[in-house]
């Protein structure tokens, strides 16, 4: 067998590195003076418990020039030019001053744009190569867990991470699964090797509460004590928010006056509590437009905000509403009909959205699409010109980058190519929104982690050692 | 009010039903002035197409244009043969979480179900055909699933009407799944092979002991008659047996069975059949697979990569692109993304050429089905696109679609709820149809 990959991979220069299959995985030195110290959460009494430990990789300052720049802030630049350093964006514009020791790089035909944003997967939850043994994603044993933390679920060594990377990925929001009211705490990571989860993690991001509606807690749950119909959803998620307010109330009291013994700590009412604070931000599945609308009642009956509304295949009978709340649409490109609340998909969702003025994010919940989210952007994009809405190349890769940040509560430092912001940028090969391009090199916080032009460099997981016979390119 | 909705009501159920109905099969239509593609030959640069009584009539760069023909001009534009996706589940499929919209298995018995005829629960009124259509896709195979031996496979058109105008072929194939010895009951891997070889064993046996099976005078059979019956076929060579494998041990060991009883073996899913191109190449077996799926998704798919099919196809397998990625329902709702998986087959190593080959003649070949579509040439159903631009491209669009030589305008379902939502009213009241 070995002589056989030896012949089908003698064109991509993977004969020469087979050898050293064992030891490809990049570890490269880390560069400890960009620590960003940055604390995960903030419930009380423990706001922290498990601190990031990311610290960026070793990065060369990199000049891209002769590119074509999408920056999800502003206008396409043509023929421009890009300095990564010290870790951020130091400069982006028609030309940039750059050291004379900066790696330069020719982007001719090429495009570059910030690191791509999934806002929505399940890596490391539930980890490639399956099987109940790494089922991590959903607590269902009881319709309401906002005690658990995906980040707990999370194997590192999930072989779709470096596949995301080689898509483009640079940040996930890794949230538990669906078949909850309440599903529990998301966990935003890079995407980059860790040997723990508390490397991958994001300095200073913000949790994430997965909320679920409609079709699968009734269905997980209807043989089971319920829930077991769309009003017994309503009903648990008012129940839990009911007595979080009331947790929130007699903390917040504490916290004030220090009075007597603290209360009664109890972990799934700490994270909602932190939800009716502002501190954690609400990612809700949900599908169908009047069940988004109720959401949306229920989260100013008690006070929070919806983030965001994952999947939301009708979200643009509703464009209006989510645009008046603020609440965006995590939402896929042209999935539907696999079930009865799907049944109303129609591609020109994304454009309608946003021709609403709502965030629209493209997201995957899928370890194949999130690898093309800009194929799936693309689909969109095409979706709305048809139906003469078109959109620009400049909003869709917001649609990608800048809105899942948003999302993500992480705008301030990633999602667009602007000066001081983290180098998160793809090189693609052509233009991203062509079914032909893909990413060539991936840059997070300016460390080259991705390099489709050297496989023996590529990043492969300790699962893929031996069992995966391949190196990707 | 009521009148007016209720005349709205009628007006959008013509436009999904009736008018997509009427044939117009004595039309003559000439599209002119594109870059044909007849996939059969070379590209004519400025060619013409020729479609007379549904049939393709005449392709070519000097074709003369008959008298009253309908003209398309498609200058600037691209002219293939309908799409055709070798492994779907649509029109057997309407909701998949909906269990009476899904007809594309059978219990059989001990998982075997070679009697099985999917396109006995095929659905023309299904609202996700004419998605289909409209981005490009005339042809369709619809692929039983589950069990063991899943049932028989057919070739249909995207066409209004029953079933039977539907067909182009049936059956195409004898579907099974090597592999998965859980999921039918089974322990291993080598009973699964095991059972086969005692199901074509008992078929050859049944064939020549027909009477005596009739006078209950032959020992028990692993299957029933019907299912007997059914595989007769495949142990005589004629009906290809099209299995679902993906570890490359288990396609060498359906190899080795199809090898032992002389059957025509053909290749689905096939994650790592690249780690035996050669060998697959030899043998002369198809392979129906796609180029957008990476993941090491169980220990029967370690080596899945998206070069696969570019890599089958240098070797000189013929490989038929089919959605492969595993979400968005791509088997049924999502068939139209066939051309997103030709495009990144394109984008993994397989040529361009080889790529609209795989999702036109090949599958067409590959179904015994060359005679009917797959390809422009005359005598051919005149299942032709124009295309805008490239079509694997996301910018294109498929600017007409002739199935059986008959033009589909029709709206969608999703067209309707588009029209219906473009433009909010202020209240919460849902809007008006238009």
């Amino acid at each position: 067998m070995r002589a056989l990959f030896c012949l089908l991979l003698a064109g991509a220069g993977a004969c020469a590195s087979a050898p050293s299959q064992a030891t490809t995985s990049p570890t490269p030195a880390r560069d400890s003076t960009q620590a960003d110290a940055g604390r995960g959460g903030t419930s009380t009494p423990n706001a922290d418990p498990f601190p990031s430990t990311y610290v960026p990789f070793a990065s060369r300052t990199t000049v891209i020039r002769n590119v074509t720049i999408l920056t999800a802030a502003g206008p396409m630049i043509r023929n421009g030019a890009i300095l990564l350093q010290n870790g951020k964006i130091a400069a982006v514009g028609a030309t940039v001053d750059a050291p004379a020791d900066a790696l330069a790089i020719d982007g001719a035909g090429k495009y570059v744009t910030p690191g791509i944003i999934d806002d929505h997967s399940h890596l490391g939850v539930y980890a490639a190569p399956g099987g109940n043994a790494l089922s991590d994603g959903n607590e269902a044993t009881s319709p309401t867990t906002p005690q658990v933390w995906a980040e707990h679920s999370v194997w590192p060594q999930d072989p779709q991470f470096p596949r995301n990377l080689a898509g483009g990925v640079t940040t996930l929001q890794v949230l538990p699964g669906s078949a909850n009211l309440i599903g529990g705490r998301s966990v935003v990571l890079k995407v980059v090797p860790g040997r723990t989860v508390q490397a991958m993690k994001f300095p200073g991001a913000k949790y994430g509460l997965k909320m679920a509606c409609g079709e699968n807690p009734k269905r997980v749950y209807g043989q089971r004590g319920g829930p077991s119909t769309r009003m017994g959803n309503v009903a648990g998620y008012r129940a839990a928010w009911i007595k979080a307010v009331d947790y929130r109330r007699k903390w917040d009291k504490w916290n004030a006056d220090h009075k007597g013994d603290p209360p009664a700590r109890d972990l799934g009412n700490e994270t909602l509590a932190e939800v009716l604070r502002g501190n954690i931000l609400v990612h809700n599945h949900c599908y169908r437009a009047d069940e988004m609308a109720q959401m949306i009642d229920i989260s100013h009956e008690f006070g929070y905000k919806i983030r965001s509304f994952h999947h939301g295949v009708e979200a643009y009978k509703i464009a209006d509403l989510l645009a008046k709340e603020g609440i965006a649409g995590s939402l896929w490109a042209d999935w539907g009909s696999f079930k009865m609340e799907a049944l109303d998909a129609v591609k020109a969702n994304m454009a309608l959205v946003d021709h609403a003025g709502a965030r629209v994010v493209v997201h995957s919940d899928d370890p194949s699409g999130s690898q093309r989210l800009n194929q799936e952007a693309a689909k969109a994009m095409e979706a709305g010109a048809e139906i003469g809405l078109p959109v620009s190349e400049d909003q869709a890769i917001k649609w990608l980058t800048i809105n899942p940040a948003w999302a993500l509560g992480l705008d301030d430092k990633i999602g667009s190519l602007e000066k001081g912001k983290n180098a998160d940028v793809v090189l693609w090969t052509g233009d991203p929104f062509s079914v032909y391009s893909k990413p060539e090199k991936v840059w997070i916080d300016g460390a080259l982690l991705y390099d489709r032009l050297d496989p023996s460099e590529q990043w492969r997981t300790d699962f893929e050692l031996g069992f995966v016979p391949f190196n990707r390119n | 009010m009521i009148s007016y909705k209720l005349a709205s009501r009628l007006a959008a159920a013509l436009s999904l039903s009736v008018i997509a109905a009427l044939p117009c099969a004595s039309q003559t239509i000439a599209i002119t002035g594109g870059k044909v593609y007849p996939v059969s030959g070379p590209p004519i640069e400025n060619g013409t197409v020729i479609i007379t009584n549904g049939k393709i009539a005449a392709v070519g760069a000097n074709v003369a244009i008959p008298a009253g023909a309908q003209r398309i001009d498609a200058t600037g534009k691209i002219v293939t043969p309908g799409f055709v996706d070798a492994s779907t589940q649509l029109g057997v499929q309407e909701v998949a979480a909906v269990n009476d919209t899904r007809d594309m298995s059978a219990r059989g018995k001990d998982n075997i179900a070679a009697a099985f005829r999917v396109w006995e629960g095929l659905n023309p009124n299904s609202v996700l055909l004419a998605p289909a259509r409209k981005e490009g896709v005339t042809t369709f195979v619809i692929v039983p699933t589950g069990g063991l031996v899943s049932g028989q496979a057919a070739l249909v058109d995207v066409v209004p009407g029953t079933t039977t105008e539907m067909i182009l072929k049936a059956p195409v194939a004898m579907v099974a799944v090597v592999g998965d010895p859980l999921s039918v009951g089974l322990a291993s891997r080598g009973e699964v092979i095991g059972k086969l070889r005692e199901l074509l064993d008992d078929t050859k046996f049944f064939q020549t002991h027909r009477d005596a099976f009739d006078r209950a005078q032959t020992r028990p059979f692993a299957a029933s008659r019907l299912d007997l019956e059914a595989m007769i076929p495949v142990v005589e060579g004629k009906l290809p047996l099209l299995v679902a494998v993906d570890r490359a041990s288990d396609i060498d060991a359906a190899m080795r069975l199809a090898r032992d009883y002389n059957v025509k073996l053909m290749i689905s899913s096939g994650a790592e059949a690249w780690m035996m191109a050669d060998k697959i190449a030899a043998a002369r077996i198809p392979v129906l697979t796609g180029a957008m799926n990476n993941i090491p998704a169980g220990f029967a798919a370690l080596g899945q990569r998206q070069e696969n099919a570019g890599l089958l196809r240098k070797a000189g397998v013929e490989v038929a692109l089919i959605g492969n990625a595993g979400g968005g329902d791509e088997e049924a709702f999502n068939v139209r993304n066939i051309k997103q998986e030709a495009g990144n087959a394109v984008s993994y190593g397989m040529t361009w050429d080889d790529a609209l080959r795989a999702v036109t003649l090949v599958p067409a070949e590959v179904f015994g089905a060359s005679d009917r579509v797959g390809a422009l040439k005359p005598g051919l159903e005149g299942n032709v696109v124009v295309w805008s631009g490239d079509p694997f491209e996301f910018t294109t669009r498929a600017e007409h679609v002739f199935v059986r030589g008959r033009e589909y305008t029709d709206r969608t379902r999703q067209d309707l709820l588009v029209e219906r939502y473009r433009n909010l009213p202020s209240t919460h009241n849902t809007p008006p149809l238009q």
